[in-house]
């Protein structure tokens, strides 16, 4: 018997719900005022938060999850027992625009399993994205993920329409992808990233008519999946740092690998914890914003994997202290962006209230800086940490209390 | 001194009371405000003959946004940094300052605010005649039905819908958009597209991966009573845990049917069959150095397979990485219109490089160039030598040390052998690469060597119409 339309939506919701990409922001703004349906307006939002923390802000689900691939870390591998099912194109717009008219949604995520062939699947996800955009007029979000071996066509056809344009690079090595997903190709995907960031580019230069062509204004993301192989924190962001600077990519999303329904016996049998996946973003932010190097941010412990117990900025800081304490005064921004507690619009705005007046620390606190945090690493009017900063307990200031092992 | 707004959230009304107050000079604490009704009577502003107030640039979208904020104090904040502004134009700057926190403060709650009803407003949709019709019942914390619904007139635009609140409501009607004061009651209507979504909200959470208080920070329970997938998290929360023990209790079941007959139908692409298809396609999938697995891809030569000449540079740079072609970057730039001196066409010539893999540093959103280490290189003749094999280039232009390297396995001085022919089969002419001439940061250095290659690549030139005549032969 055919599944319906809810059946159907619970089994492709489910099956992409591993892929952590959520964004609906830093596209082109646009409008319904001059017809259609849907905005953008640069900021994203995130319409619902579900209780694993995630926000909701796109209709994120696949197209099918069939697949002739058999990617080990997959809940939808050819080699999974999970239910199979599929939507039409039309069933897609037409959940679309039922659920954007309601605002429950920013725009359409749309992935798919790979069935029949690359350029079937790429096709059919195209066709979706263009009847949004031509027959009804959708002016809102939409995310196109990728398939790398679809033919350049369609891909310059999908940029018509997407806001991103998306390929997951899945494992931080080529070793890991070529023992858990032994179909994929890590020079394929690459140079499909390379094609989309010549593309992105391209699109961006201004013609001799003025007239900008549309190519997936709100560029390129990739996902890599954490602890489904065993590559550590170092070489993980040694990865991330590589396809930012290759691809010009707007985010590296990081995703805990996640246990699945009957998962491959190829698979580590615990998963990693969610704290590792929030220490990479913040590692991952450090690397973009901060001016540190992923040498810089690895280098606080030997085994190239970020502290779980402290924030990778303090770990820096408490392994570096002959570079503290630092004067909120007088310090340039690339020193005041090192002290923790501070983020970047503290800074900004610590240089611009000093231009007027030397900052006290109750400056700070009414900055809504946290003076806990900051103290042993700043000068301020009236401040110095004295020996504070030489503490050999200062670790334990920040850590938190040791967990009480479990009893077996 | 008494003022009364008329509106709880009306910028102008507010401005025009307190450019009338400054031009009269009554300071802040002279002042009371108050919104609505009230028992007392509003006082008169005496007329004023003084200039009005002045403000940055910053201050009028602040004022808009702080003004609807549930503070009743509000009013009088504002109309005290405008009051202080006066002495202090720069006072904005200072975000430190009691009143500038503060107005930070209610403007940063005011815009949560917005982008909340943005966020949680839920349509539902009323059956009728004519175009579509939506009704939503909202709770914001703060005046803000005027400041945040023109986003929903600006998305919303073909479809008739109303938003009320108890703040008040807004109307879109026939394009327009109408918004008033006064409080409304919640409505009591159904959708039946809530099982969808409903459905969706529940497939997409994964219970391996719990975390309430994150969610909670972004979506209070406060807003909960008017989404109607709210009342599934309770649930999704209590059977988390069983899923997951389930999930990894469950025995391991043997693949489904189809999984087989996928992978008998696997192929592995038809290995090419020219000799020179065949190599590239090995070399796209070489792997005898660590560089294939940083760079995009292998970058081979490109030319005439019956090339004349053939010019070695060092490795592909950022571009030619990129698109996968030899010499397109900056440097190619300079070679081209060296070239184009010499009198040589492109066309004509193999172009190649010593590494055929980009090697680099990242940096932020750039890659940095590394000069290839001596085990890159002599990993890479592999590839060079079956290219002059292929080719059969009656002289060989080695641009660089690298290339030197490569094409004779033996470090050189550049300065030594540059511009001189070396005996070979074939002869090579090594000259410098045009990335080098670039990189001179002395204008009339860079002038002298860019003149220097040029020569060089004429003698190639010399050397090839004349048939491989040992002229240039040292």
């Amino acid at each position: 018997m055919k599944k319906s339309l809810q059946q159907r939506l619970a089994i492709l919701a489910d099956a992409a719900k591993y892929d952590a990409s959520c964004a609906s922001s830093g596209t082109v703004r646009r409008d319904a005022r001059a017809g259609g349906i849907g905005s953008t307006e640069g900021m994203g939002i995130c319409h619902a938060y579900a209780p694993d923390g995630r926000c909701i802000s796109l209709l994120k689900i696949l197209l099918t999850n069939f697949c002739i691939y058999d990617c080990a870390y997959c809940i939808n591998r050819s080699s999974s027992n999970v239910e199979r099912a599929r939507f039409t194109p039309e069933e897609v717009v037409w959940l679309v625009l039922e659920f954007y008219r309601r605002n429950y949604i920013e725009g359409l995520f749309l992935s798919s399993g790979i069935a029949r062939s690359s350029d079937h699947t790429m096709e059919q996800m195209v066709r979706i994205a263009r009847d949004l955009r031509q027959v009804h007029g959708f002016k809102g979000y939409i995310h196109l993920k990728t398939i790398p071996e679809a033919s350049a066509k369609l891909i310059e056809e999908a940029g018509l329409y997407a806001d991103r344009l998306s390929i997951n690079i899945e494992l931080p090595t080529d070793h890991g992808i070529a023992q858990l997903a032994p179909e994929k190709q890590p020079r394929q995907i690459r140079r499909a990233m390379a094609d989309l960031r010549l593309k992105i580019e391209d699109a961006a230069e201004p013609t001799l008519t003025g007239r900008r062509k549309r190519f997936a204004p709100a560029g390129q993301s990739t996902q890599m999946i954490v602890g489904a192989d065993g590559a550590d924190d170092a070489t993980i962001l040694g990865s991330s740092a590589r396809l930012y600077g290759s691809y010009g990519l707007k985010r590296v999303y990081y995703s805990a690998f996640s246990p699945i329904p009957d998962a491959s016996a190829k698979l580590p049998p615990a998963k990693p914890p969610l704290m590792r996946e929030h220490r990479l973003y913040q590692a991952d932010w450090l690397y973009r914003f901060y001016g540190f190097s992923v040498a810089e941010i690895t280098s606080a412990r030997p085994d190239g994997m970020l502290d779980l117990d402290l924030d990778p900025k303090l770990a820096w800081a408490l392994a570096h202290r002959a570079d503290f304490p630092v004067d909120v005064n007088r310090a340039p921004r690339e020193m005041l962006l090192r002290v923790p507690g501070f983020g970047t619009k503290t800074v900004d705005a610590i240089i611009k209230a000093r231009r007027h007046r030397s900052l006290t620390l109750d400056d700070l606190d009414r900055m809504r800086v946290s003076l806990r945090k900051v103290r042993p690493f700043v000068t301020a009017a009236g401040w110095t940490p004295l020996r504070l900063i030489d503490r050999a307990d200062l670790r334990q200031v920040f850590a938190p209390e040791p967990k009480q092992l479990a009893l077996f | 001194m008494h003022i009364r707004m008329s509106a709880q959230a009306d910028p102008l009304e507010w401005r025009k009371a307190a450019r009338a107050l400054a031009m009269a000079g009554i300071a802040p604490d002279a002042v009371r405000w108050s919104v609505g009704s009230d028992l007392f009577a509003a006082d008169p502003v005496p007329m004023s003959e003084r200039a009005p107030p002045r403000v940055p640039r910053a201050f009028p979208g602040l004022l808009e946004t702080a003004i609807c904020h549930s503070d009743p104090e509000r009013f009088a904040l504002l109309y005290q940094l405008l009051w202080r502004l006066q002495n202090q134009p720069k006072l904005l700057e200072i975000a430190p300052d009691p009143d500038v926190q503060r107005l930070h403060r209610m403007v940063k709650s005011v815009r949560r605010d917005s982008h909340k009803m943005h966020a949680f407003v839920r349509f539902r949709e009323v059956p009728g005649q004519g175009p579509r019709r939506f009704i939503a019942w909202f709770e914001p914390d703060h005046h803000i039905i005027a400041h945040a619904t023109p986003f929903f007139a600006r998305r919303f635009a073909d479809m008739d819908w109303l938003i009320l609140t108890p703040k008040g409501s807004a109307r879109f009607h026939a394009g327009q958009l109408h918004t008033d004061e006064t409080p409304a009651e919640k409505p009591d209507l159904e959708d039946a597209t809530e099982a969808l979504w409903r459905t969706y909200f529940s497939s997409i959470f994964n219970p391996a991966r719990l975390k309430v208080r994150a969610m909670q920070s972004e979506m209070p329970r406060k807003y909960w009573k008017n989404l109607p997938e709210a009342e599934l998290i309770p649930g999704l929360i209590a059977s988390a845990k069983d899923r997951v023990a389930q999930m990894a209790a469950a025995a391991p079941k043997a693949p489904p049917a189809f999984h087989a007959a996928i992978q008998s139908r696997r192929v592995m692409p038809e290995a090419p069959t020219g000799t020179w298809d065949m190599m590239r396609a090995d070399a796209m999938a070489c792997t005898r150095c660590d560089l294939h697995a940083q760079a995009t891809q292998a970058v081979l030569g490109e030319g005439p397979e019956d090339a004349p000449l053939m010019i070695v540079g060092e490795q592909p740079g950022d571009h030619e990485d990129l698109t996968g072609r030899p010499f397109i970057g900056p440097a190619g730039q300079v070679l081209d219109r060296a070239l184009a001196q010499a009198g040589l066409d492109r066309g004509r010539i193999y172009l190649t490089n010593a590494v055929k893999h980009f090697k680099f540093v990242p940096r932020g959103k750039r890659r940095i160039h590394q000069r290839p280490n001596t085990a890159e290189v002599s990993h890479c003749r592999w590839w060079l030598k079956q290219e002059i094999e292929l080719v059969q280039p009656r002289l060989i232009v080695a641009m660089g040390a690298s290339a030197v390297l490569g094409l004779t396995g033996q470090p050189v001085k550049m300065t030594d052998v540059r511009g001189h022919v070396v005996a070979g089969v074939p002869p090579i002419l090594p000259t410098w690469h045009p990335s080098y001439l670039l990189r001179l940061p002395d204008a009339t250095a860079a002038k002298a060597e860019t003149a220097n290659f040029t020569r060089d690549l004429a003698l190639a030139a010399e050397f090839i119409a004349s048939a491989g005549n040992p002229a240039g032969l040292r």
